[in-house]
């Protein structure tokens, strides 16, 4: 079964301190891999390093087949990272923002303005300034590059937070479609009790490593075969 | 199970006994070096014709200047070119950068001093924007720049890499600022009272001196430098032993309380999957 | 390289033209700095009409920090610091496309400001020509270092201080050739300019060329 992310012993280090200190970490194909722990274990540490974002000094770190001690720059556009302040410019449009987004990581921008009506920011709102949105909003307009980029790994940074009940069951949707369609995704969650049904493996970090492993309570057959019971 | 940043070389500290005595060896002949050509400078070389006594300058301004210049911020500049090149990257190179810097920016801010003083007796006034006293003021605010830039705390690999790229991008520059100062001050011809040449001829008893002038001052330059270097060693060792205290104080973040903080308590990661 | 280039230029012009900062806040400030001058030097014209050529280059070098500030400090905000990064863009083309973007501003601005010095300090211009072609020259130098230095300096929060201090002394030698070049365009000699347009050559070109080269690892650094 092809390994989407795999980590031995990496070691990252934000400025002097250890973010990720020595941390072991598989994700196969197709997979939907939650990561839960307490506020400084190191979740967004991990999807950084997994974006080529944040430097992994020591240990061994491959995403899709890149090694990211020594290519990180080339894994980028095959991944898409939905971080906790989406990546906006206040000054121009959503249409313009998520085109540009799209634009620069290589995709083609004409599913553009469909892909804004499915996750809610289309009509009127599409051309508003992205500076007047509501952290909500900002949100969908993260989601709505995600898709539109479809890139093979989606590193989702506490996605729930700031969405309303509408915005997470859209967020449901849209992950069941990725997820069908053989993406993998990495989730950084606290709420558990929303990302568990997501998930085919529950990932518990503490200190910058994997201190537990669970089973997710997402039924179904992944891509590679294996068959979770 | 390595668990500490991989470019830091721990081994690589020369606090031993042959880099000691290497120190102690440089520092005595520049010293002795230094005090030769004082003595000679002052009292067994004749003044100059037009200059009189002011010429002994002659023996310290020139040597400091291109000390400053071509051996400092030349070292610093190839160091940090050989740090960005992948193949000879090396934490000595970003040490040799900074410390070379560093002494560099004294020996700059040196020679505009004593430029200075040889041009307040020849021109009348204590500052002229003479083309090479130009340069060498531009060159030190280029220095001082780079040591701002690399005192600004950060990840040691971060802050290498980011000083490096401005030492390279302000070396480029040197060359450029050279050639237009140059033709600035040569297209434009001032009063003669300004043309009066700092440089006077030298010959005989004045051109050894002179010499011994260069080879004392390049001594003293390189026992500073590798002073400036063992410190940089140093502090980097403080550093690296900081960044074992905070894994450790990392992983006992992670284990449970019953089992001992370490690498011994990274569990394997249990797969799912039938 | 060339598409990314463009694409990044185009975000950065069209921010320009919604926000309007530079017109706003950086050229009243470029005319201010003309206007300071005046009441420094007298109002005698002799000493304005001789320092007006280097003037005109200074109020350029306040503007051009201020306009790299502006372009950094889009690339800063907490969403975006790594946007152009993880957006895997060539990193090439983002240098050639924010120093671009900055040449361009700053070229608009210029041409206000010409019209400033020409208007304040009543001086007569012979050779046009030579004026538009040594400012063209000196403004991509004076953004392509600017761009570097921003880029440089961009996750820094000193950035503010450290910018001018990094970027004025290097671009010292884009000063001292404009002024010849433009002294030489008001005099009646205009070819007594030509070795300092062909400075302001080098120096353009010499600072594209690195940047093109170390923008990349330069982004990964801050």
């Amino acid at each position: 079964m092809a390994s989407a992310v795999s980590f031995r012993g990496a070691v990252a280090l934000t400025g002097q301190f250890p973010a990720l200190a020595g941390i072991d970490l598989d994700v196969a194909a197709g997979e939907v891999v939650v990561l839960q722990g307490a506020n400084g274990a190191g979740k967004t540490s991990v999807l950084r390093a997994c974006a080529g974002l944040l430097p992994v000094t020591d240990g061994r770190a491959e995403v899709l087949g890149v090694d990211l001690r020594r290519h990180a720059p080339r894994v980028r556009r095959l991944v898409g990272l939905l971080g906790h302040a989406p990546a906006l410019y206040d000054d121009l449009t959503v249409a313009e923002n998520v085109r540009f987004a799209v634009k620069a990581a290589g995709a083609a921008a004409d599913r553009v303005d469909d892909v804004l009506e499915r996750v809610g920011l289309g009509g009127r709102l599409r051309r508003s300034s992205a500076g007047r949105l509501s952290a909500g909003q900002r949100r969908r307009v993260a989601l709505a590059v995600l898709v539109a980029r479809a890139p093979r790994l989606w590193l989702l940074d506490e996605p729930h937070a700031a969405l309303d009940a509408e915005g997470r069951s859209l967020l449901v949707a849209l992950l069941d479609d990725a997820v069908r369609d053989g993406t993998t995704v990495v989730l950084a969650s606290h709420e558990i009790a929303e990302a568990a049904p997501l998930a085919d493996r529950v990932v518990t970090l503490a200190g910058g490593r994997v201190v537990d492993s669970a089973r997710g309570e997402r039924r179904r057959v992944l891509p590679g075969g294996a068959h979770v019971a | 199970m390595t668990a500490h940043a991989s470019t830091s070389e721990a081994g690589a500290a020369p606090a031993g006994r042959g880099f000691t005595r290497a120190l102690r060896v440089l520092g005595v002949l520049g010293i002795v070096g230094m005090g030769f050509t004082v003595w000679l400078g002052l009292w067994v070389t004749p003044p100059d014709r037009t200059q009189g006594d002011l010429v002994r300058l002659v023996y310290l301004h020139p040597p400091i200047a291109w000390i400053s210049l071509y051996l400092a911020f030349g070292i610093a500049a190839l160091s940090s070119v050989l740090w960005l090149w992948p193949r000879t990257r090396s934490r000595f190179w970003d040490r040799l950068a900074v410390s070379a810097m560093e002494v560099g920016v004294v020996f700059t801010a040196l020679t505009l001093f004593t430029g200075s003083l040889w041009g307040r007796p020849t021109w009348g006034v204590w500052w002229a924007w003479d083309a090479r006293l130009t340069a060498t003021a531009l060159l030190l605010v280029l220095q001082l720049g780079y040591l701002a830039l690399r005192r600004v705390p950060s990840d040691p690999d971060v802050r290498a890499r980011r000083a490096a790229l401005a030492a390279v991008i302000a070396a480029v520059d040197v060359p450029i600022v050279h050639f237009s100062v140059n033709w600035w001050r040569t297209l434009h011809q001032n009063a003669t009272v300004l043309n009066a040449n700092l440089s006077p001829t030298i010959h005989g008893a004045m051109a050894w001196t002179l010499l011994l002038g260069f080879v004392a001052m390049t001594l003293v330059f390189f026992w500073l430098l590798l002073l400036r270097y063992r410190i940089e060693v140093l502090a980097e060792g403080a550093g690296d032993a900081a960044l074992q205290v905070a894994l450790a104080e990392r992983w006992s973040e992670g284990a449970p309380a019953d089992e001992p903080a370490g690498p011994a308590s990274n569990r394997e990661p249990a797969r799912s999957g039938s | 390289m060339w598409r990314d280039a463009l694409l990044v230029a185009g975000k950065d012009l069209r921010i320009e033209l919604r926000s309007r900062v530079v017109l706003n806040q950086v050229a009243p400030f470029a005319v201010l700095v003309l206007v300071l001058f005046a009441f420094a030097l007298g109002p005698q014209r002799g000493p304005m009409v001789q320092a007006a050529p280097g003037l005109f280059w200074v109020a350029v070098l306040f503007a051009a920090v201020l306009a790299v500030q502006r372009s950094t400090a889009v690339e800063s905000t907490e969403g975006t610091r790594d946007g152009l990064r993880a957006a895997g863009l060539d990193p090439a083309g983002v240098f050639l496309g924010k120093t671009g973007a900055v040449a361009l501003e700053l070229v608009v601005l210029e041409a206000f400001l010409t019209g400033g010095v020409l208007l304040f300090y009543g001086v007569t211009v012979h050779s046009a020509g030579l004026l538009v072609v040594a400012s063209l020259v000196g403004t991509a130098g004076l953004a392509a270092v600017g761009t570097l230095y921003g880029a440089l300096s961009s996750g820094l929060r000193v950035r503010e201080t450290l910018l001018p201090l990094l970027l004025l002394p290097v671009a010292a030698p884009v000063l001292l050739a404009g002024t010849r070049v433009w002294q030489a365009a008001f005099a009646t000699h205009a070819t007594a300019g030509d070795p300092w347009l062909r400075l302001l050559l080098v120096f353009a070109a010499v600072y594209l060329a690195l940047g093109v080269v170390i923008f990349g690892p330069l982004q990964e650094a801050s």
